[in-house]
């Protein structure tokens, strides 16, 4: 029972292939219109694809062959949405939005109720069973959303940015909550936040610009991240190049030293990896091997947990925020980025 | 959803107030000035006479079927038009909402040369045995000819407002079309969808140009209570006066008791009401 | 309502504007009176006049008053046409009328009840019912009592309009109580009924068939002499120009006035 999904769509210049098994889950990630909420529309049937296929198992959702061109309604896919909202039908109380799933496939007013309270007790909000939704708070009416879309039995969850509405108290309790239930079953989720991505999810897709730039097992990804996006997500500085025995020289000459990958041969294609607390700032240029040193112009200053975040670019260092007062650091200012080779991990791209 | 508290900020200039007191007095002093009319010792009598229970009888009998008719014919109308783009949208909401500037003796005119005994399709129905000229449903066509624009830019704006995010969530727990009309999309617009009915209601009930035209005068068939007032008018000015003033009165306990001022189909979502 | 007149339209708005406020029908009617006697010693007649006269005068009324003003330049005659209980209701607003000619003496009355007419009212010409049917006289009517056979579809005036009390009266006389499918309140929407294929027949005046030429055929019967009706015509009594007003009735009840009159249809009184 394998879900398999092979889709273009030109007008949004999505095209997009994967694969999931029965009991997975895949974070996607990306930047703002990478095309990330087109793709749970494809697969729910909102959004019809020019050209692909996507089957679950046995069961076709939609084969737009000239000569198939078979498109299941939204209705029959078994793929419930649960969005940023939580779009609760406003005229039916919780334990009816839950029953709506079970309704709708035929089960009778009492059984669809019964599966209702199950699902709400195993949400935690069997006590807001009565409420309309105008009388929850956010996060409740999300929790509620997560048993309407479980009661509906889908054989393939989509999640669209599901905590992206909620405030900081509301979040981690539902993360917890579709970390819980969301064990051994198939879902795709979309999210910005990393921690999502490595909480619940088994693998990871990094979406650009409507291709699939990255996959891999989560930690995998965020530990040695080959893209852009997925390094910002995972908080690391990268440097893309050509290897060389030096280290990585990029497009435009900078050479980065560090340490390389045992497998990746010079004249591959390669990445510079490393974390901006590897990073430090000088105001001048300091020498002595084995160092990177690169003159920058600083773009912003932020705080960065306990430390300031020292952007350049797409570069960035940590320090301390006493550090930055004795450098008398301000945007605009030219200082020294300087790292060890050692801190810098080289694999290939 | 904000209900207004008296105290807030309004940013409305005092002018305004001015204005809108004479837009408010332009409509009402008419209305005051037929109350100053009413022949009030004969009052109970003329609004009771056989004819005039019959007239507003057969008013309130029409008016509901229109109602019916206008809600049977409105709701896909205005689903269609408001949901699912086809060429030629804008135009057949033009058309749909023609008889809302047409004068009401033009739609007479038009159904007329439609339903009428030498009409379009009167021809085939009075072969079919149905004949429509002279009896009580050609009153019936004529008032959901010319209250339907009211019921279906009410939904439209509804269901626009409400947008489709619900239906989609529904399809994708299973819904079929059927069932996300029933138990989704309906409820969602209900409040516009009552308003829209009580409005071709009211305007079923002070339908006169298209059913004089189209439909006749019969005391019981086709004389409606705005036909009845405007015969009585040439004989009796106190009969017309205090049917009149009931028919306004029925006007207005209709609209003002299940017409609510327009507003969202739906709360947004947490609000606090 | 129909109105002819713009004028008359503009005063009625501002009625309603200024409901309660008077004086809002002095007009223009009465402006520039009667001047002297001229060299030949004969009145010279000028200034303008306002007539308001039943809707069923509307063609013979348009050529007498064209007439008038050629024969006597300088003069100006407004007209303005009307159901005659529309009419004696606008007049006793306000609406500034000179002369009121009515399709019955029952409105005349009303007027002369409410003291706004000058001196006694003239009858001037007399209209008697005629059945009008589609050309192709789908239901072979030839006779009033063939108005009563089943499934024949008759459209009369209701009894509170002058020609519904006129159909009652020669239903009475003839014996025949007819069942119509519509009473109508005006004599327009019979005509419009039998002409549009609606109705099988219709009871309106002989003036009415004829003035609707070849879209309906007029069948005459005998009964119709027994209702037949009087139009009146009389100076309004706040006429400004009672002068140009008598001498305006006096070319509708003269020889010129019964010619235009007769080949219209009507009768002579």
């Amino acid at each position: 029972m394998t879900f398999q999904l092979d889709a273009t769509l030109a007008a949004r210049r999505f095209a997009v292939s994967l694969s999931l098994g029965p009991t997975e889950t895949i974070a996607i990630l990306g930047p703002n219109g990478a095309g990330k909420s087109t793709l749970l529309s494809i697969i729910s049937g909102l959004l019809r694809p020019d050209a692909g296929k996507a089957t679950i198992g046995e069961k076709v959702l939609f084969d737009l062959d000239a000569d198939k061109n078979i498109w299941r309604a939204p209705h029959t896919r078994g793929t419930a949405l649960l969005a940023q909202e939580a779009l609760l039908f406003p005229h039916l109380s919780a334990l009816d939005n839950v029953a709506f799933g079970p309704r709708s496939a035929g089960a009778s007013s009492a059984a669809a109720r019964d599966t209702a309270m199950h699902w709400l007790t195993e949400v935690d909000a069997d006590s807001l069973a009565s409420r309309r939704p105008g009388q929850l708070s956010g996060g409740q009416a999300q929790r509620v959303a997560v048993a309407r879309a479980l009661a509906a039995d889908p054989d393939l969850l989509l999640l669209d940015e599901p905590m992206a509405a909620l405030d900081i108290h509301a979040a981690p309790l539902l993360r917890r909550l579709l970390k819980r239930v969301l064990a051994g079953r198939r879902a795709i989720i979309i999210t910005h936040d990393i921690l999502d991505a490595l909480m619940l999810a088994d693998r990871v897709i990094v979406l650009e610009d409507g291709r699939i730039t990255e996959q891999g097992p989560t930690r995998e990804v965020l530990e040695k991240p080959c893209s852009r996006f997925a390094a910002g997500l995972a908080g690391l500085n990268l440097v893309a190049g050509t290897v060389s025995d030096a280290g990585v020289t990029t497009a435009q000459g900078m050479v980065v030293a560090g340490q390389r990958d045992g497998t990746i041969e010079p004249g591959q294609d390669g990445v510079a990896v490393f974390p901006p607390s590897a990073v430090s700032v000088f105001l001048t240029e300091e020498h002595g091997s084995p160092r990177n040193s690169f003159q920058v112009i600083i773009t912003d200053l932020e705080p960065h947990g306990d430390q300031i975040r020292v952007r350049a670019g797409r570069l960035s260092a940590d320090i301390t925020p006493a550090a930055s007062a004795d450098l008398g650091l301000t945007p605009g200012m030219s200082v020294y980025f300087v790292i060890k080779a050692a801190a810098i991990a080289i694999y290939p791209a | 959803m904000y209900r207004r508290s008296g105290t807030g900020y309004t940013g409305i200039p005092a002018w305004i107030y001015a204005i809108a007191a004479a837009g408010a007095l332009f409509v009402l002093l008419p209305l005051m000035a037929m109350v100053a009319r009413v022949n009030w010792s004969q009052f109970i009598p003329l609004v009771t006479s056989e004819s005039s229970r019959t007239a507003l009888g057969l008013s309130l009998r029409t008016s509901a079927a229109s109602t019916a008719a206008c809600i049977v014919l409105g709701v896909p109308l205005a689903l269609i038009l408001a949901r699912s783009p086809f060429p030629g949208q804008r135009l057949l909401r033009a058309f749909v909402l023609l008889p809302l500037v047409l004068p009401p003796v033009v739609g007479g005119i038009a159904l007329l040369y439609t339903f009428g005994r030498q009409g379009l399709l009167g021809k085939s129905l009075e072969l079919a045995g149905i004949q429509i000229a002279f009896s009580t449903s050609a009153v019936v066509l004529a008032q959901t000819y010319v209250a339907l624009p009211f019921l279906v830019v009410s939904l439209e704006g509804a269901l626009r407002t409400a947008g489709n995010k619900y239906e989609a969530v529904a399809a994708t727990l299973g819904a079929r079309p059927g069932t996300v009309l029933r138990r989704v999309t309906i409820p969602l617009v209900l409040p516009g969808l009552v308003s829209g009915a009580v409005l071709s209601f009211a305007r079923s009930l002070g339908e006169f140009g298209a059913t004089l035209t189209f439909a006749g005068s019969l005391q019981g068939v086709t004389r409606t209570l705005p036909l009845e007032i405007y015969l009585q008018r040439e004989t009796d000015a106190d009969a017309a006066v205090a049917l009149s003033l009931l028919l306004v009165a029925v006007a207005v306990a209709v609209v003002g008791l299940s017409y609510r001022r327009p507003r969202l189909g739906v709360a947004p979502e947490g609000a606090v009401r | 309502m129909r109105i002819a007149s713009k004028h008359v339209t503009a005063v009625l708005v501002a009625g309603v504007l200024a409901a309660g406020l008077a004086g809002c029908g002095a007009g223009t009617s009465g402006a520039g009176s009667t001047s002297s006697a001229g060299a030949s010693g004969t009145p010279r007649l000028s200034g303008a006049i306002t007539v308001f006269a039943a809707a069923s005068l509307k063609s013979t009324f348009a050529k007498l008053a064209s007439d008038f003003e050629a024969t006597n330049p300088g003069t100006k005659i407004t007209l303005n046409f009307a159901g005659s209980s529309d009419l004696v209701t606008q007049i006793t607003q306000g609406a500034p009328a000179d002369v009121f000619a009515s399709a019955d003496t029952r409105n005349m009355a009303k007027l002369a009840d409410a003291k706004l007419i000058d001196g006694a009212p003239a009858n001037f010409a007399t209209n008697v019912l005629e059945i009008a049917v589609p050309p192709s006289n789908p239901a072979s009517i030839s006779s009033f009592a063939d108005l009563a056979k089943p499934g024949v579809k008759v459209v009369v005036c209701a009894p509170q309009v002058p020609c519904g009390a006129a159909t009652e009266t020669v239903e009475k006389a003839a014996g025949t109580t007819l069942a119509p499918v519509s009473e109508e309140s005006s004599v327009t929407d019979v005509l419009g009924k039998v002409t549009s294929g609606e109705a099988d027949a219709g009871l309106v005046y002989v003036t009415d068939v004829k003035t609707a030429g070849d879209k309906v055929k007029g069948i005459p019967f005998a009964e119709s002499d027994q209702a037949v009706n009087t139009y009146p015509i009389a100076t309004v009594g706040t006429s400004k120009n009672k002068e140009l007003a008598q001498a305006f009735i006096a070319a509708v009840t003269g020889s010129e006035g019964k010619k235009v009159l007769s080949d219209a249809g009507f009768g002579t009184p």
